[in-house]
Order: C-alpha cells, then structure tokens, then sequence
C-alpha cells in the first residue's frame, strides 16, 4: 500500500504515528507494532533528503519502535510475566496524551481570536507619553527583563582589549551605587542604568544588583506597556536606605 | 454620580487593555459593589440594540469588541494581515494552558518534537510568561500562559476553557480508525 505523506504535515513522530494507526483501522489500545513499525520505517526511508534536525526526532522514534517490537518478540519468562508491562503501555499513553492535546490545539484555533476574527479599537502607539501613570503599569515579567538587558548587551559595541586589569566588581557596590542614584532621582529608566559606558561586567553586575534590590523590597520595577521604557521607582524611604547594609556573604556571588 | 454609567462606558472605551473591576472602583472611587450592576446594564444594552460591537468580559477585565460574524469584512480593514498561528505554537500553547506550570522537558515530552524555538516565539509575544524555576536538578524554568493569552482566545480566565476531560482522546471509540477522514480532531 503505497501512502503519500509529507512529514512537514506532522507536528511531529506521534502525530505521524496517530494517523498511521488511524489510517490502518487499529485500535489505539492495542497496536500491531510489527506493522506499524514497517509503515512508519516505510515513511522514514522516503524522506532521506530531509532536514536533519527534523529527522532526529522522526528516527528517535523509529528506535524506540523496533526497541518496543524486541521487546514483543523475546520468549517472556514464566516468573516475571505478572510485573512484566505490556511493552507498548508507554507509546500508547503518549499518543493518548498527544491525541487530547492535539483536539485542545484545534478548539484554540477555533475560537474567535483577537485580530484575526474580532478587533478592539486601536490605539496609536506611543513609547514617551504618558507622565504620571501611578498604578497603572503592566506586570513585567522575568522574561521581558531579561529580553530587555538582552537588548542592551546587544547595543554595546565590542570591547577591544588590550591591557589585562583584574577589577573585581561587587554586587553589594552596585547595589549601593543604584540606591544612591534613586535616592537623588526617585525613579530611573532601564537605560540610565545600564548606561553603554559600562563594560560588559559591569552590565552583568548591575543586572545583578537590580534583581537584588527587587528582592529586598528597595525599589520595583515596572512598564508601561509592551515593547515600552522599563523603569525602576525606589521604593523604600530614605531612613531605609541608610540603613542599608549588605552582607556580602548572604548574596553569595564571592 | 449620574453620570456614572457613561463615564463607566468612557473608562472602558478609552482603555487599551481590558479594564478590570478593580481598576474601575479606583478610578471612579466607588464600590465595586455598585459598578457591577451598571456594567451588566451597558453589556445588555449592546447585546439588544445590536451593535458593531459588543462589551465583553475577558482577562480579568471589560473591553469592547467587534462582533465575530463580521470578521471577513473587518480583516479587509486590516489588509488580511491577520496573525496566523502554527499547529506547533498551538499545541505548545494548549499543552501549557493544562499544565502549567510546565518545564520545556515537559512540553517536549508530550509533543515528542523540540520545541525550544516555538517556545521563543510565543514568549516574544508574551503568550507565555515564566513562572520560576522547578525544585528538581538543573532547576529548569516553569512556563504558564499570560494575560495575553486570555484576551487572545477572549477567555475570561483559565477555567473558561473546557476541561481536559472534555477531549475526547480517552475515549476509546473517538480514537479508533475512521479511515474516511484522517483527522478526526477537527471536527471537535
């Protein structure tokens, strides 16, 4: 039986699987691996040309098919035969799983989704506009901060080294270093902070030191809105602040 | 306040973001108590008078939106420039929308294919924000959906999707072969 299939229509090995045991009337409970395996290595031969790094997955399959058909074949032992799992169990409860989440993914592609079948109004874009906003930031995740200090080492233009200085840098420093420009201004931008004159350590260790005052409770951060100006507020008064004693030990960056 | 149902009406016109409850008591300095009845009021009186648009419940918050019948002629405003999401960026999404918090191992397991790249791209469009970072060896990230991913799919919160229950995959008569039609998930 000849079966045209193209793998760039597959998610993936378990959906090229489900639709081999669909398409042979099996019962997903009780999958013939020796044909299975023979229709799915069928598939794999004919994309030899394939991209690599999608075939990995493909043949990790493949493998793990003719392990599970091994398994079938040897002679079961009469002593272990009542722990002994039926070889398949796993593959079936995967393709189960992979199945239910699948049917999910078509009921998301299904309902009406924003600027695709339903629009709210729009807004012009603006980075800079709004100057008192109390309260009204956008929860900032962690991946958007890390993006965002991405972005800055990506804007810094390649160091040219020359002479060797060893420089140790310290976390506590740059915290009190931060403070001290907060306590003067109250609020500063991402990018006051982590100004391009810095060297790439003390990028990483303002970074650092950002994070720290976060989770001592000194300053918050926060943005406006997607893509916009990050800004760190201080947070805590100045009686606090002078207070402030960092134990470098308990950071534990050595 | 007489007015308070127009200005009501006003705070969520003028919001780019769905408007929470929350924010609307503040905004206004009255009791959530006594907003909830003038926002069902507005809701209602864009539902009879049959509007463009109507006023919808979603992320946690109320914002207007275009009725969804209309979407072949609204995409002509937008040049049919509509996003278009991959089976991959869609499994990977219903996969953490159920399990999270979930490790990428976790998610990879379950599609069987890498997915570190769909992952990037659905991060990069704050579908999915970190959570932490699970307390097993190597200490991996925990990824869950966002409040993007809510006003997305117009989801009022996580548990307005359907329970996993109601997929069918367990059920071995829905799983077994239909040879007439290859992929039977679309017709859930």
């Amino acid at each position: 039986m000849a079966i045209q299939i193209r793998l760039e229509n597959f998610s993936g090995p378990l959906d090229l699987l489900l639709h081999l045991i669909k398409s042979h009337e099996m019962d997903i409970y009780d999958i013939r691996i020796v044909e299975i395996t023979e229709q799915y290595l069928d598939i794999i031969e004919q994309m030899q040309q394939l991209d690599l790094d999608i075939a990995g997955e493909f043949l990790l399959m493949a493998a793990n098919l003719i392990h599970i058909k091994s398994r079938l074949l040897l002679p079961v032992s009469e002593e272990v035969i009542e722990e002994e799992e039926d070889p398949r169990a796993e593959l079936v409860k995967r393709l189960l799983e992979y199945q239910r989440y699948k049917e999910v993914a078509g009921f998301l592609e299904q309902l009406p989704q924003l600027d695709r079948d339903i629009f709210p109004p729009q807004f012009s874009w603006s980075d800079c506009l709004i100057e008192d906003e109390e309260g009204d930031e956008v929860v900032l995740g962690l991946y958007q901060l890390a993006d965002a200090f991405h972005r800055i080492l990506k804007a810094k233009p390649a160091e040219i080294f020359h002479e060797v200085i060893r420089e140790s840098l310290s976390v506590d420093d740059f915290i009190k270093r931060i403070a001290e420009k907060l306590s003067r201004q109250n609020r500063l931008s991402f990018r006051q902070i982590f100004s391009l004159d810095l060297c790439l350590n003390e990028l990483i260790v303002t970074f650092l030191a950002t994070l720290e005052l976060v989770r001592m409770r000194i300053i918050t951060i926060d943005q406006m809105g997607d893509c916009s100006e990050i800004w760190l507020t201080l947070k805590a008064s100045a009686e606090q602040l002078s207070r402030l004693s960092i134990d470098e030990e308990l950071l534990g960056y050595g | 306040m007489d007015n308070l149902s127009q200005l009501v009406e006003a705070f969520i016109f003028a919001s780019e973001t769905p408007i929470s409850l929350d924010r609307l008591s503040d905004l206004l300095d009255q009791p959530k108590a006594k907003l909830r009845p003038v926002i069902e009021e507005l809701k209602e009186q864009y539902e009879v008078r049959q509007h463009g648009f109507t006023l919808v419940e979603v992320a946690g918050g109320y914002q207007f939106r275009t009725i969804a019948e209309f979407a072949p002629w609204l995409r002509k405003l937008k040049k049919d420039r509509v996003p278009r999401f991959s089976r991959a960026a869609l499994e990977t999404l219903a996969i953490i929308a159920y399990r999270q918090p979930a490790t990428r191992a976790e998610i990879e397991y379950l599609r069987g294919v890498d997915s570190g790249g769909v992952m990037k791209t659905l991060l990069d469009k704050n579908l999915l924000r970190i959570l932490g970072k699970k307390d097993v060896p190597g200490r991996p990230l925990l990824y869950g959906t966002s409040r993007q991913f809510l006003e997305l799919f117009g989801l009022r919160d996580l548990n307005d999707l359907p329970t996993l229950k109601e997929f069918s995959a367990l059920d071995p008569q829905l799983v077994t072969a239909d040879p007439l039609n290859s992929d039977p998930a679309e017709e859930v």
